[in-house]
């Protein structure tokens, strides 16, 4: 079938992207007339594929508009700008994603308290619904907005534009985003951070990355969480790691526990250490 | 379900695009939809029609050309394809440290008059 208008015809395809035939002579779902006037012959060959142009008609039929953009350019172009933005305020930032329930909230407000005064960290903090993890975050003296999606389940870079400009920036160096909890739609939705780190509570079975591999491939970062339940719930940490390795073979991980401390220095070394960087590279950032 | 804000997202820029180019009506919207984007198909078609009604592109046909997952081995120098996210070369099982292709969420064309 022809990819441009499915209308059954094999279609040229000379570059191997969406080049279409021009010959009008194929059968449409539709009746059209062929007494109208063309600004082009019917009978061009097509060389390149790449070129914006429409089957003008005087009567009626259709016309076929290239377009050949990303679904989510708009989102992509305020992520870029999100990013230029903390890039000027000498940001670090973290989209931090999980299925409900992994420890975020806890893990978050535990990094918050490990890094005090070497690195003052803001949180935005994405629900469907309530400030409950706001508050739980406020707790730390962190300045803290919650975004509440209603029903949407992820956050989109506009969400956090709108956010930031409501957020306490005075002294800032690290800004955590937490996502709504949710392992398949935030993989597609690029919010201008420099990391994505992914949160897998030992509770959840190893196999979890394999089960959602997009969100995993596209981490930076996994932390693996509530590492003090490892033995009760019998983890099998070699085939965890190894099954997360399979899907992102180059993801730095942490194994943590923000409950018995174990693993949070690493972590909030890796933080100081990654803010370093970010600041060595742009030196004109606060 | 961000099929729906995905599926959204591609309306509005259709429903830019043929107002732009004086169109009154889409009869056909085509996607490339990555098979590892995350995204599935069928959800896109029923957030299609649930979206599109008294719009322009009210019973236009959605045509989604799927774009496979490609991966390159960096021992065989080579590209390969995979049905997944877990890629291993055809040629000497190691496993692919880099995706090439396969996470396109792309508006392709339109048909309108």
């Amino acid at each position: 079938m022809c990819k441009d208008c499915g209308c059954g015809l094999p279609g040229e395809n000379p570059a191997g992207i969406s080049a279409h035939h021009h010959d009008h002579d194929h059968d449409h779902g539709h009746d059209h007339h062929h007494d109208h006037d063309h600004p082009h012959s019917h009978a061009h060959a097509h060389g390149k594929a790449d070129h914006d142009h429409s089957h003008e008609t005087a009567g009626g039929a259709h016309r076929t508009l290239e377009v050949r953009r990303a679904i989510l350019e708009k989102n992509d172009r305020l992520a870029e700008r999100n990013r230029g933005f903390f890039r000027a305020h000498g940001l670090l930032v973290l989209n931090i994603l999980s299925s409900p329930g992994s420890g975020k909230t806890t893990f978050i407000r535990e990094t918050i308290r490990l890094l005090g005064k070497r690195l003052k960290t803001g949180v935005i903090v994405g629900d469907l619904a309530t400030d409950n993890d706001a508050q739980r975050l406020r707790e730390s003296g962190a300045p803290v907005v919650q975004i509440t999606t209603g029903t949407v389940c992820h956050l989109e870079a506009e969400m956090v534009a709108q956010a930031v400009k409501e957020l306490n920036m005075d002294g800032l160096g690290l800004l955590i985003i937490e996502n709504v909890g949710n392992l398949v739609c935030p993989a597609s939705y690029d919010l201008g951070e420099d990391l994505r780190v992914v949160l897998l509570s030992v509770t959840e079975g190893e196999d979890k990355p394999l089960k959602y591999p997009p969100l995993f491939q596209s981490a930076g970062v996994a932390v693996v969480s509530k590492m003090d339940l490892a033995s009760a719930c019998d983890y099998d940490r070699i085939a965890a790691l190894a099954n997360l390795r399979r899907l992102a073979p180059k993801v730095r991980v942490f194994e943590t526990s923000a409950k018995t401390g174990e693993g949070m220095d690493a972590w909030r070394d890796f933080l100081l250490q990654q803010h370093q960087t970010l600041k060595a590279r742009d030196p004109l950032g606060s | 379900m961000h099929e729906l804000s995905i599926m959204q997202s591609a309306l509005d820029m259709v429903l830019d695009k043929a107002r732009q180019a004086g169109a009154s009506r889409v009869h056909a919207i085509r996607l490339r939809i990555g098979t590892v984007s995350g995204v599935v198909p069928d959800a896109l078609q029923f957030a299609f029609e649930a979206l599109t009604a008294d719009t322009p592109a009210e019973g236009a046909r959605l045509i989604i050309e799927d774009v496979p997952a490609r991966f390159w081995c960096d021992t065989c120098h080579k590209e390969f394809e995979s049905p997944n996210l877990l890629a291993q070369c055809p040629d000497c099982q190691g496993l692919s440290r880099e995706l090439r292709a396969g996470r396109e969420m792309e508006l392709a064309s339109m048909e309108v008059d």
